[in-house]
């Protein structure tokens, strides 16, 4: 008991420390928590949810962002959107990729399952070009690389840095080709800002009206999934282990007092 | 000493045989099974075993993941992540590896804190902390070495940093810290030969801790195990065999450590690392604030004390290569703690300053002492880190051997089953008297 005591201390006081370590001087306006259904140890996603957001990537963030991590079968494997197969293979067959044919000359042809998402642009310099100097970054593991991760702030960090667009305040002048943005560290980003209007993608019957929170969630959530696309298999095992673990304790425990109690100590 | 009465005697035909030949089976049974041990070792004792676990855990994960790793700059970042991906539970054996090496430290931190309190340190087992301290040096060699190869932007530019910790010989022997820093990366920068001999080296070294372990075991076998009241064994009365009462003890902390590691591997897997070890390593962006894992925090805060950067390497070694000498520092006849109330105050200051200096260590260095809850303290970081460092080494040079001349301990029982008996007898006495 004294150890589980003092092992929820440490785990208590080297969070707080944690916490502290990434917290400190950010200029950064602090992003509201929002509701998702992917946090804490039952979290799972929300399947109509992945496939909206996939389509908002596909359809806008797509244009400038790269994901180069992720394979079309990615979209049809459990855990994920779960689009069937037949929809994962329209998905890749709706974008050319470059190959080689049977005489060694460079061609397109329709992508395949296997395929990865392409990237926008052919390589780092003609993003730049294309983008006022900046680059827009791989989204692959975008939700883990930014405010501690997914169980931190990753999600609610991006969520507000795709809504929290507005005119800068007195005093703060925004250089030429940047957007006022205060959920971004220095609060200029060179991104313009992609959901600009509702209605900007097109859901299939059935889903929540895509106003601009709504599809940034939607794209937040898949953006979670793309990170880490095995969470839900991580957090089913992780509640199975846990409760082996007790049971395993509370075994052990009183094999431990059995022993020992005829020993004084 | 009485622990060292027991011998084994071999039964059947077949170990007399083998006993003569590969005295194997006496060696399992005199140091593992029967080997005497004081029967007063409380919960704090069981973390030499959950050490040992931990680092059979690293070895294996570790070996598994080199399996699917790629050591070059251009594909450490993808293939990281194609081990979370793609490879079966890969996902798992990363997260157990990265969350273990955290968990690895939490354990030897409060193993050696034990042995602190203990006074584990003492004659006759001075060698066996020396051993600790070598193993403790090579644990924190491996833990940088293996945080590079994920090739994030902290990877690299904590390699960065470290490594440049040598070129500030140079202000002593101008040329000869570059010289070392060079030969160190095999390159005049870190890149891809120096992620090749950091990963060759981070497969090596576990084995080589595992060989200190060795020593480090046998070295508390010949003398045998402190105890909480920290005086010797002087009856078979004051031991217990170790198998079956502290095999059994030993499993049942080891369970509820486990419990806790695993909640970090699947709930919180990325909660001890860094964010930004997820963005691929660039070399032409600095990252805004570069922080070493939390198990280094309090020597990069001692590091940073002093605005001399050779003077803060100098302190920041000296921070551990300190703790070798305390076994003469202290002179204290009384090993534990338990009979020495002033040095025990000390101790838990000691606690305190090495957690803020983890603390100081986290932060930006400008600006006020930020505390928890959001408080600031009206102390300049610099101030207060200094204090602490200050304080860091005076407990050791200056607080230690006087407290250990002058303070008067406790009393201390005569043996460990008088003592024993004196606690199992107050319920008795309380019985008889209901
Ligand atoms: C017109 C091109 C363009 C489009 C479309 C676009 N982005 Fe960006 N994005 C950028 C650029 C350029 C940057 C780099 C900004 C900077 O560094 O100032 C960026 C940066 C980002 C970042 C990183 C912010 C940070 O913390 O560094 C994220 C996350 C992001 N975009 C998400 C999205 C999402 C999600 C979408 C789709 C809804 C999207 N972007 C659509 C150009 C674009």
């Amino acid at each position: 008991m004294r150890l589980l005591a003092i092992a929820s201390l440490f785990a208590l006081v080297l969070s707080s420390g944690a916490q502290a370590a990434g917290g400190g001087d950010t200029a950064r306006k602090h992003p509201e928590p929002q509701s998702w259904t992917f946090t804490g140890p039952f979290g799972t996603f929300d399947r109509q949810q992945l496939q909206r957001g996939y389509q908002v990537y596909k359809e806008v963030c797509a244009a400038c962002h790269g994901m180069k991590l992720l394979s079309f079968r990615n979209l049809a494997q459990p855990g994920g959107p779960e689009f069937s197969a037949a929809q994962a293979k329209a998905l890749a067959a709706g974008v050319q990729v470059a190959a080689l044919n049977d005489a060694g000359e460079p061609i397109e042809r329709p992508g395949t399952v296997a395929d990865r998402f392409p990237s926008p642009y052919p390589n780092e310099k003609a993003a730049r070009a294309a983008n006022n100097n900046a680059l827009p970054p791989d989204l692959s593991v975008i939700v883990k690389a930014r405010a501690h991760g997914i169980e931190g702030e990753g999600p609610d960090y991006l969520y507000w840095l795709l809504v929290g667009y507005s005119d800068p305040p007195p005093g703060e002048t925004v250089l030429e080709g940047l957007y006022y943005n205060p959920y971004f560290e220095g609060h200029q980003i060179a991104m313009p800002p992609p959901l600009a209007t509702d209605g900007q993608v097109t859901w299939p019957e059935g889903n929540p009206p895509a106003t601009k929170q709504q599809m940034a969630k939607d794209v937040v959530a898949f953006l979670t999934w793309a990170s880490e696309p095995h969470m839900e298999d991580r957090k089913a095992m992780g509640v199975k282990v846990f409760l082996f673990l007790v049971f395993l304790c509370v075994l052990l425990y009183f094999a431990y007092k059995r022993q020992w109690k005829d020993v004084d100590h | 000493m009485a622990h060292g009465n027991y011998r084994y005697e071999p039964k059947s035909a077949f170990a007399k045989w083998l006993d003569t030949r590969l005295p194997i089976i006496r060696l399992v049974d005199e140091s593992i099974v029967q080997f005497p041990t004081p029967k007063n070792l409380n919960f704090w004792f069981t973390f030499g075993g959950i050490l040992t676990f931990m680092l059979a855990v690293q070895i294996v994960s570790g070996i598994v993941l080199a399996m699917h790793y790629v050591p070059h700059e251009t594909m450490a970042f993808d293939s990281v992540e194609r081990i979370m991906r793609d490879v079966n539970y890969g996902w798992l054996i990363r997260y157990i590896h990265s969350n273990g090496a955290s968990m690895f430290f939490i354990a030897v931190y409060i193993h050696i804190f034990r042995g602190l309190y203990y006074g584990s340190y003492k004659a006759p087992r001075e060698v066996l902390w020396l051993l600790g301290i070598v193993i403790y040096l090579l644990m924190m060699a491996t833990g940088f070495l293996g945080y590079t190869l994920p090739w994030g932007q902290m990877s690299f530019w904590g390699a960065t940093v470290i490594t440049n910790f040598f070129s500030s010989i140079d202000q002593v022997l101008p040329g000869v810290g570059s010289a070392i820093t060079q030969w160190l990366w095999g390159s005049f920068a870190v890149d891809n030969t120096t992620l090749q001999r950091f990963f060759s080296l981070h497969y090596l070294l576990p084995f080589v801790i595992a060989g200190v372990v060795v020593l480090h075991v046998w070295a508390l076998h010949v003398p045998g195990n402190n105890n909480p009241l920290g005086i010797d064994v002087k009856s078979p009365a004051d031991t217990v065999p170790f198998h079956p009462y502290y095999t059994i003890k030993d499993l049942f902390a080891l369970a509820m450590f486990v419990l806790f590691f695993s909640y970090f591997i699947f709930f919180v897997p990325n909660f001890l690392g860094h964010a930004d070890n997820y963005i691929p390593a660039n070399r032409l962006v600095t990252p805004p604030h570069i922080v070493p894992e939390w198990y280094y925090l309090p020597f990069y805060a001692i590091l940073r004390s002093v605005p001399d950067q050779l003077a803060g390497v100098v302190l920041m070694f000296g921070a551990i290569v300190i703790w070798a000498f305390l076994p003469w520092l202290d002179r204290s006849h009384v090993r534990s703690n338990n009979f020495r109330p002033l040095n025990r105050q000390f101790f838990f200051i000691l606690i305190g300053v090495v957690w803020i200096l983890g603390m100081l260590g986290a932060q930006t260095p400008d600006g006020n002492f930020q505390f928890y809850f959001g408080i600031e303290v009206p102390i300049s970081k610099l101030l207060l880190t200094q204090i602490c460092t200050i304080w860091y080494f005076a407990h050791f040079i200056i607080i230690t051997p006087i407290i250990s001349t002058m303070e008067k301990p406790l009393p201390v029982p005569e043996s460990i089953a008088t003592a024993v008996l004196a606690k199992g007898g107050a319920p008795a006495a309380a019985k008889a008297n209901g």
